[in-house]
């Protein structure tokens, strides 16, 4: 008998006579296909200003910095005020996501623009995130060439621009949404649920930022 | 790894008189357990949600050869492979087949505890290949070849000092006259030290706090971002988890998220929580090419519909030990095992058996604070029962106990001779002692007069005036 069959056979022992294999199949069937939703905070139940309060104050008490401009074309100065705030290099690194991409970056800023994925010597990244959730000032980040996984950890510095519209409430509503986009039970290879920057207490619990991810986490809301 | 448990008394006697170790359990005495209670207050809905994660767990144990079979069949179809296996040493053999087939020298480890369970660093040592413990605290104990001593917290039980000499020790090409006083100073050497193993490395291994049925995910969920390294640079990516790790859906395991980092650490939510589900896709620039789940059962189907069975709803955020004055004052290594705290001693008895780690369930005052902060509330004091009373079915408490229980016995079944012996007993007790209302020695109870004086009994029996009281009213 393979290990499998054997792992199996005996769960069922186990579990013996705790109802029909018919009926226990259409109860797992049920979940899977109808997820129930479960207990949601009321913190996050809140309308579109008040939530996107709530993202900045809970992302701010993580350690998180915020910025927030009025539409997409403010994107490019606002990175770029931050960069010279923090005496950081004006080369970032993006991916191919089209957004990001249309932006006037040339026209407006000095930043020089490098694409695809992080090697690792890479000062400051910029990802267009799925969505916010505000319940825990969280970003979400899915893979692919528009956003690559690399970029969310390899740079000591992560900028991550956030339209205020995609910040949901909780992560119900984002399951939902990537559902919706990549098919029922179908997910995109990584979703990176990000809070705050990297950080570390293995040191006598001492709470240090930059652990091994990024030492500083930007979001820029649009919005 | 070996299992010294057998000599937990030992082990704690030493830990106690350790002025190194009781400086830094100071940390877990002021660190962990403020921060737990300030989020959780913080949450009105965190109780439900306590009910709503148990709620969840029960289920998924209830049905889990199905939602075990529906994750297997989403892996696969997302170009993953999945392999099973039934002891430690079968795990290892896959782990290592797989590094073998992808001509792996070098393979990075985010945190495990079931790598630890299985003893994964030294079998690939003895194979050829060089294991890099990614996590901080992982990385620590890896230099000082010791066990974790907390399943979160890996090198709680060290100071920044002791840490110090280890990285001056290890990292003997980097300046001596280097300032590494500060805790920043030691983490900054790290990071640079084990950023040139994350781009050096063939293979990456992670665990997983949660293996999602719907999707067929792996997901983590730590602070550094070093599990997330270790899983998306090296070409291949092999995950280790245990089977009552499943999860039905996303939104179950959101209802575990919620308590998980509150618990573990008093955040509200870890720093990266990451969901990965099969290699790279044709379009990725990035990820692993080659995608292994490893899942292992090593006893826990005998546990399932055992007394045991909520032992399975375990999900591994420490705040047990955190809360535990046993685990408080004698550190996670006195223990013996892999598992510490009162986790611990309900879950190492199961797995390496109760002659061996017959201790630890009995180094418990059954205080209940694991219990009642327990996110999954697994009633743990009550299964350390459990292990105390298999422990005295099978023979294996040492004679005195006993003899001791056996006599207690006796007169807990005759109320009347309990309460003639009670009452002669206090009354002599009480003679003998009136002088100075206290004993220094007291035949039968030098466990107890070694260290603090016994006091004299005054006056009646709690049953006396217990009745004494009824018949007043």
């Amino acid at each position: 008998m393979s290990a499998r069959d054997a792992i199996m056979s005996n769960i069922r022992r186990s579990l013996e006579a705790r109802g029909s294999d018919a009926g226990r199949r259409a109860i797992v069937i049920a979940r899977l296909d109808h997820p129930p939703r479960g207990v949601i905070p009321e913190r996050g139940q809140l309308p579109p200003d008040e939530r996107l309060a709530l993202f900045c104050q809970i992302a701010e008490e993580a350690s998180a910095s915020i910025a927030r401009v009025p539409s997409n074309d403010g994107i490019p100065e606002a990175v770029a005020v931050y960069l010279r705030d923090h005496n950081l290099p004006t080369e970032i690194r993006m991916g191919e996501d089209s957004l990001l991409a249309g932006l006037p970056w040339a026209s407006k800023t000095q930043i020089t623009i490098a694409h695809g994925p992080s090697d690792g010597s890479d000062a400051v990244s910029v990802s267009h995130a799925f969505a916010g959730v505000a319940e825990t000032g969280t970003v979400v980040l899915i893979s692919g060439s528009d956003n690559p996984t690399t970029l969310n950890f390899l740079p000591e510095t992560h900028i991550v621009m956030l339209s205020a519209e995609d910040i949901a409430g909780d992560f119900e509503t984002v399951w939902e949404n990537i559902r919706r986009r990549y098919g029922k039970g179908d997910m995109p290879r990584t979703v990176n649920m990000i809070t705050g920057p990297s950080r570390s207490a293995d040191i006598e619990h001492t709470i240090l930022l930059g652990a091994h991810g990024p030492k500083r986490l930007h979001v820029v809301i649009v919005g | 790894m070996e299992v010294t448990s057998p000599a937990f008394k030992d082990n704690a006697r030493r830990a106690l008189g350790d002025p190194q170790l009781q400086k830094a359990m100071g940390h877990v005495r002021t660190g962990f357990i403020d921060k737990r209670q300030q989020v959780a207050d913080a949450l009105p809905e965190f109780e439900q949600l306590r009910d709503s994660a148990r709620d969840i767990k029960n289920h998924t144990l209830e049905h889990l050869d199905l939602y075990l079979e529906a994750y297997e069949e989403k892996v696969r179809g997302a170009g993953g492979e999945v392999h099973y296996a039934e002891t430690s040493a079968e795990a290892r053999e896959h782990i290592l087949g797989i590094c073998q087939r992808a001509g792996a020298r070098i393979v990075t480890k985010g945190k495990s505890m079931v790598a630890e369970e299985i003893g994964l660093n030294d079998y690939l040592v003895a194979n050829g290949i060089e294991p890099v413990e990614t996590d901080l605290g992982e990385y620590i104990i890896q230099l000082r070849n010791e066990p974790p001593s907390h399943i979160i917290a890996p090198a709680v039980h060290l100071t920044k000092e002791q840490i110090e000499v280890d990285f001056r020790r290890a990292h003997a090409q980097l300046s001596p006259e280097r300032d590494l006083s500060e805790p920043t100073s030691l983490l900054t050497e790290a990071r640079g030290v084990l950023r040139e193993r994350f781009l050096a490395a063939d293979v990456g291994i992670t665990g997983a706090n949660f293996l999602v049925a719907e999707t067929g995910t792996s997901v983590i969920v730590t602070n550094e971002g070093n599990g997330d390294l270790t899983q998306i640079l090296p070409k291949v990516h092999i995950v280790i988890a245990t089977i009552e790790k499943i999860t039905p859906t996303l939104d179950d395991v959101s209802q575990i998220l919620r308590v998980l980092a509150r618990s573990a650490t008093g955040q509200e939510m870890s720093v990266y929580t990451t969901f990965s589900t099969g290699p790279r896709r044709a379009e990725d620039p990035d990820g692993p090419r080659e995608y292994h789940v490893v899942i292992l059962d090593n006893g826990r189907s005998s546990m399932l519909g055992s007394k045991f069975h909520d032992m399975l709803r375990c999900i591994r955020c420490g705040a047990c030990m955190n809360h535990c004055p046993v685990y408080q004052e004698v550190g996670g290594h006195s223990y013996g095992w892999v598992y510490p705290g009162p986790m611990g001693a309900v879950l190492t008895p199961s797995l390496v058996g109760i002659d061996a780690a017959g201790h630890l369930p009995n180094a418990s005052t059954f205080c209940g604070r694991c219990e009642s902060v327990c996110p999954m509330r697994i009633p743990l004091p009550k299964m350390m029962r459990h292990w105390r009373e298999d422990e005295f079915e099978r023979h294996l408490s040492p004679a005195t106990t006993r003899w001791g229980l056996g006599f207690w016995a006796f007169f807990a079944k005759h109320s009347r001779i309990y309460r003639l012996g009670a009452r002669l007993a206090i009354r002599i007790l009480g003679k003998l002692g009136s002088g100075k209302g206290r004993f220094k020695k007291l035949l039968f109870a030098g466990g107890w007069t070694r260290h603090r004086d016994f006091p004299a009994p005054e006056g009646k029996t709690f049953q006396e005036l217990w009745a004494e009281r009824d018949r007043k009213s």
